[in-house]
Parts: structure tokens; C-alpha cells; sequence
């Protein structure tokens, strides 16, 4: 602290004044709460709550700084917080003291008898307040000031985007582009890449900026952007939009408007229908899992520019995908859902939640048959398909039957690589063009 | 009694709220606001507002709408907050008593309801404040929308007047 008339004069208050305040309110705290409510309205609040941080943040310089010459007394360095419950006193009384010397000699002559008799009459209330005061300064550190530097914003803007999310959904996209019936055309499938990856962070983006307090109410989202206050809620309304529209127009008039539609269309089908439907009724399940369906539908659409039962079958793969894997995670978060008001199967149908993941897990053993059917892949897919396929429905069923956190643990888990595999083999075994096939021609 | 004793314990824990957030106090220097550590019963964090010299009407609206919005979201969901655990335990000792268990079954373990059980409560919990959830949504919806409003039509007013610097020195 410099040793400028400003500060000085500070310190002048906050030494006597600070303490004086100090005791008053140990006093009146002890006597009523209500004199100590009324003590804050008739006295100046900023003035009060000023001083006494200005008093907290001396006493806290004081016993750290060993180098500061107004220490009279070295410190032994404190190993935790300075105010601690051990403090004895006689270190609190001698950290009083040492105060004094910071005050000029002109105050502290005629004030140095009062303070004395403030500090002997109530040695505990001391100790008390400087745990009190311990627990305020650890609290007031926590306090962090919302100001946004650049070089925070693109991790904030990345976790605000969920960017794993969205880098799940375009590789969705891509897979559905890939397998698309149609030469692979690497400008297309680009813009479709970066149209689709900003229309994601669009909607996600929306999507924490509508949730705000009920994120903060759950142990997997409170610490989003927006919750810890990191980014101002207009910002992130701003970002959105700036995602959104790039993005969209990218898919609109850079692949097709079919696409761009689709995009459009996701966007909406999650911020406007997905997200307050949480919290009104349980299809909001229903309408996630198109939501999760769209993607890789939009890559088939961008490489085709049509609609077909290919695409039909792959939205319907990652459809039926959706219901284990998220029906599994919602089961061990019940409680946070109740609490938060969330609208779910778990918590109001548990029987029909169990029962609809196994159901979609034996859903997708089906489409994976039917993929050759349709000229997606080759026969050999469902077969090698069938270990996963089958691994999955059985941990669906041990879900079904037990009912139990291990059981969803381990359905959500393996949900998470089963999706990424079964994309891979499709891949893998794509009908390539000029293939015999049955079953459908193609489009 | 008992009845009497929670309800003045909930008043005097309502009234605690606001005073709590009061308490801090940023650096002079500082000329934004504060952002603090998660409330220990909303689990909202609390923002103390900071008030610039030449704060314009527009702006002070906007602080207000923010501030009051804060305190109605607090008053929420410490609410919530309370009366979800204070519900949950009671299930847990009604329901644990018709067992016949206490709630400390084996010395050192706390007798619980496993999943299954705790999902009536869970559900019922839901049901039962579904339409004050809803008003909330309604709320929670509407004032956000407004905030960000006007904190849009701040961020344009505060643009304006720094591109119109003469009129504001002429005007001051």
C-alpha cells in the first residue's frame, strides 16, 4: 500500500473507525438482530460494509507480509488462512496492538485509551469475530470480477458452444455424408462440416442461455459459462446469432437449401421445442432424439440433395441410439431432476424409461439388417455388426430388469462407443456403386 | 409447536438471504461488477452490481430489472431448495419408521431408501409443484428475454454516445 494522503487517511478511518464499527456490531449482533439490521439502515450501508473491508483486508496484509516495515512483530509464516480458530488469545491481542503503530500519532494519542478498552472488554468477541471475519475474507476472495478478457473468451466460448457435443454431432454428419450414395466431393463437404458445426453452436448456445438457474441447481452444469457468470447473457445471444446465421446460410446456398433447411429446422426443433418441453412434459425425450436425428440426415442431404430412405434409415439408427444413451445418463440424475423441475421419464415413469431404451436397443439390431436392404451397406454389416449390437440390447435388458445405477452406468458407457463403432463398420461397409445389390435401387 | 418453531426458522433463513449477498463490497478501482462463490441454499450466484457515476436511466433500469430478478430467483429457489430437502427427509423417516428401521440401521451406517423408493418421492415431488414450476418458467422466460434486451439497447446506447461525442459534451 502506498503511503499516499489517500490511503492514509483511509487508514485512518479503517483503524479506529473499522474497529469501532466492528465492536459496535458484535455487540449489537449479540444483543438483537434486529438493532443490527437497524444499526445498518440508519448508518450509511456502503460506508458500513467499506470500512469493514478495508479493516479485513489491513489485518490480512498485516499478518501475511512479513516485508512490510509497519510489522513490529515477524509472523511465523500461517500455513492455512490468517484467521484461524486456533488463534490464541494472546496473538490476537498482540495482532491488535501492532495495528496501532499504522495509525498516526496524532489520532492514536487520544484514541489509544478507547481502543485499549474496546479490545480488553471483549477479548472473546475478538477471537469470534476474527473467525467470523476468517470465514468473510475466504468467501469475499471467492468473489470474482466479471470482466471479460480476450484471452479467456474462446475457451468460454467453446464451453458455452458445447464443443464436444458439437464436434459428436458433426462427426455424425460426416459419417451420414460419407455414406451417402455419391461421389465425395471435398468442398461439400466442408461447408457442411463448418454449416453444421456453427448451427450446433448455435443451438447449444441458446439452449445454456435459457437454462441459466436450473443449471446452476445441477451438479453435471454449474459450471457453464453463463452460470459462473463468465460471459454476459446478451453475448451469448450474440454468438448465437453469429453462429446461427453464417451457419445456416452456409448450408442454404453453399450445399443446398434442403440442408439448410434441415439445419434450420434443428435449430429450432431444440431451442424453442427441446428446451421448454423439459420442463412440461416427458416427450421432450421424443423430440431430443430427432434432434440427434437430423445431423446425420443433413450429411446424407448434402451429398445426395435428397431425401431418401438411406437417409430415413440412418436418422432412424441415430434416432433409436438416442433412448439408451440418454435414458441410461437421466436415471442416475433423478434427483437433480426432480429438484430442478425436469420432466422426465426417469423420474415419472421409470418402468416406461427402462423399457424404451431396451426396446430401441433391440430397434437399432433391426436397422442394422435392414441397412442392406437398402442398399446402404453390404449384407456383412449386420453381421459384424451383431457382437456390439447384441452387447448393447443386453445391457438394455440388464437395465430393464435391475434397475440399478450400475446397470445405467453401464448401458451409458457403452452407448458412447457403441454409436462411434457402428458408424465406423457402416463405413467400412458401404455398397459401393456398381455393387450388385438387392433390395431398393438407388436414388 | 414444531410446525411454529420451522416456519419462524424459514422466516428468519428467508430474511438472512438478502443480507448475506449485502455483505460484500468490491475494490474502489473496480468498475465492473462481482460475480460471487454459489449461494449456499439457491445455489445461484450472486452478482453485486456495480453503479457508474454517470449511470443513465437506461442503464439504471437495467440494473434494477437485473437486481430484482436476482433477488425473486434467489427467494425461488432457496425456497425449492429447502422445501425438496426437508420433503425428502421426511419420506426417508415416515417411510424407514414403517419399515420398522431407525435411521441409523447398523452403528456408524445411516439407514437409507434405496432408488426405487426414493423415485415416488422424486415423482411425487414433481407432480406436486408442477404448476408452480410452470409460473416460474413463464417468469424466468420473460425476464430474461427483458434483460437481455435491455442490455442490448444499453450496449447500442453506449455506442451511440461514443460515437457522438460532441453532442454529449454540448448536452453536459
Amino acid at each position: 500500500m502506498a503511503a499516499s494522503p489517500h490511503t492514509l487517511s483511509s487508514r485512518l478511518l479503517t483503524g479506529w473507525g473499522g474497529g469501532c464499527i466492528w465492536y459496535l456490531e458484535r455487540r449489537v449482533t449479540r444483543e438483537s438482530p434486529r438493532r443490527f439490521l437497524h444499526l445498518l439502515r440508519n448508518v450509511n450501508q456502503q460506508w458500513v460494509t467499506f470500512q469493514h473491508f478495508n479493516f479485513l483486508r489491513h489485518m490480512y496484509v498485516t499478518q501475511l507480509n512479513r516485508s512490510l516495515k509497519q510489522q513490529i512483530k515477524p509472523k511465523p509464516e500461517p500455513a492455512e488462512s490468517p484467521f484461524l480458530e486456533k488463534t490464541s488469545l494472546d496473538e490476537a491481542k498482540a495482532e491488535i496492538c501492532e495495528m496501532r503503530p499504522l495509525v498516526p500519532p496524532s489520532l492514536s494519542l487520544s484514541r489509544k485509551p478507547s481502543e485499549k478498552a474496546l479490545i480488553e472488554l471483549e477479548p472473546t468477541s475478538v477471537i469470534e469475530g476474527s473467525i467470523d471475519l476468517g470465514k468473510e475474507t475466504k468467501e469475499e476472495k471467492q468473489w470474482k470480477e466479471m470482466k471479460l478478457r480476450v484471452d479467456d473468451l474462446p475457451g468460454i466460448l467453446a464451453r458455452l458452444s458445447k464443443i464436444k457435443l458439437t464436434a459428436l454431432v458433426v462427426s455424425t454428419t460426416s459419417a451420414g455424408f460419407a455414406l451417402a450414395p455419391a461421389p465425395f466431393d471435398w468442398s461439400c463437404f466442408l461447408l457442411t462440416f463448418v454449416g453444421t458445426g456453427l448451427a450446433s453452436c448455435a443451438a447449444n448456445s441458446i439452449n445454456q442461455f435459457f437454462e441459466v438457474p436450473f443449471d446452476s441447481n445441477m451438479n453435471r452444469t454449474k459450471n457453464r459459462p453463463l452460470v459462473r457468470g463468465q460471459i454476459s447473457p446478451l453475448l451469448a445471444v450474440s454468438f448465437a446469432t453469429c453462429c446461427a446465421v453464417p451457419g445456416v446460410a452456409l448450408l442454404t446456398w453453399g450445399v443446398n437449401p434442403l440442408t439448410g433447411a434441415l439445419g434450420l429446422f434443428n435449430i429450432f426443433l431444440y431451442t424453442c421445442c427441446y428446451t421448454p418441453l423439459k420442463r412440461v412434459s416427458i416427450a421432450n425425450t421424443w423430440v431430443g432424439a430427432v434432434v440427434g436425428a437430423i445431423p446425420p440426415v443433413m450429411g446424407w442431404t448434402a451429398a445426395t440433395g435428397s431425401l431418401d430412405a438411406g437417409a430415413c434409415l440412418l436418422g432412424g439408427i441415430l434416432y433409436s441410439w438416442q433412448f439408451p444413451h440418454f435414458n441410461a445418463l437421466s436415471w442416475g440424475l433423478r434427483e437433480d431432476y426432480s429438484r430442478g423441475g425436469y420432466c422426465m421419464m426417469s423420474v415419472t415413469h421409470p418402468a416406461l424409461c427402462r423399457r424404451v431404451a431396451l426396446r430401441h436397443c433391440l430397434a437399432l439390431l433391426a436397422m442394422c439388417v435392414a441397412a442392406p436392404a437398402l442398399d446402404v451397406t453390404t449384407w456383412t454389416f449386420p453381421v459384424i455388426a451383431l457382437p456390439i449390437n447384441l452387447y448393447i440390447s443386453y445391457l438394455g435388458f440388464r437395465f430393464y430388469r435391475d434397475a440399478d445405477r450400475k446397470s445405467s452406468r453401464k448401458l451409458f458407457f457403452c452407448s458412447l462407443w457403441h454409436l462411434p463403432l457402428l458408424l465406423l463398420l457402416m463405413l467400412t461397409c458401404k455398397r459401393r456403386a456398381g455393387e450388385e445389390g438387392t433390395g431398393a435401387p438407388q436414388s | 409447536m414444531l410446525y411454529n418453531t420451522r416456519d419462524s426458522f424459514s422466516c428468519i433463513l428467508t430474511s438472512c438471504f438478502l443480507l448475506k449477498v449485502s455483505r460484500f463490497c468490491p475494490p474502489r478501482k473496480s468498475r465492473h461488477d462481482w460475480i460471487g462463490p454459489p449461494d449456499k441454499y439457491s445455489n445461484l450466484r450472486p452478482i453485486h452490481f456495480y453503479i457508474p457515476e454517470n449511470e443513465s436511466p437506461l442503464e439504471q433500469k437495467l440494473r434494477e430489472l437485473r437486481q430484482e430478478t436476482q433477488e425473486w430467483n434467489q427467494q425461488f429457489w432457496a425456497d425449492q431448495n429447502l422445501t425438496f430437502h426437508k420433503e425428502k427427509e421426511e419420506f426417508v423417516r415416515s417411510r424407514l419408521k414403517a419399515k420398522g428401521l431407525d435411521l441409523r440401521a447398523a452403528p456408524g451406517q445411516k439407514a437409507t431408501l434405496n432408488a426405487e423408493e426414493m423415485a415416488e418421492f422424486y415423482k411425487e415431488f414433481l407432480s406436486k409443484n408442477f404448476q408452480k414450476h410452470m409460473y416460474y418458467n413463464r417468469d424466468w422466460y420473460k425476464r430474461n428475454f427483458a434483460i437481455t434486451f435491455f442490455m442490448g439497447k444499453v450496449a447500442l446506447e453506449r455506442i451511440w454516445n461514443k460515437l457522438r461525442p460532441k453532442q454529449k459534451k454540448t448536452s453536459s
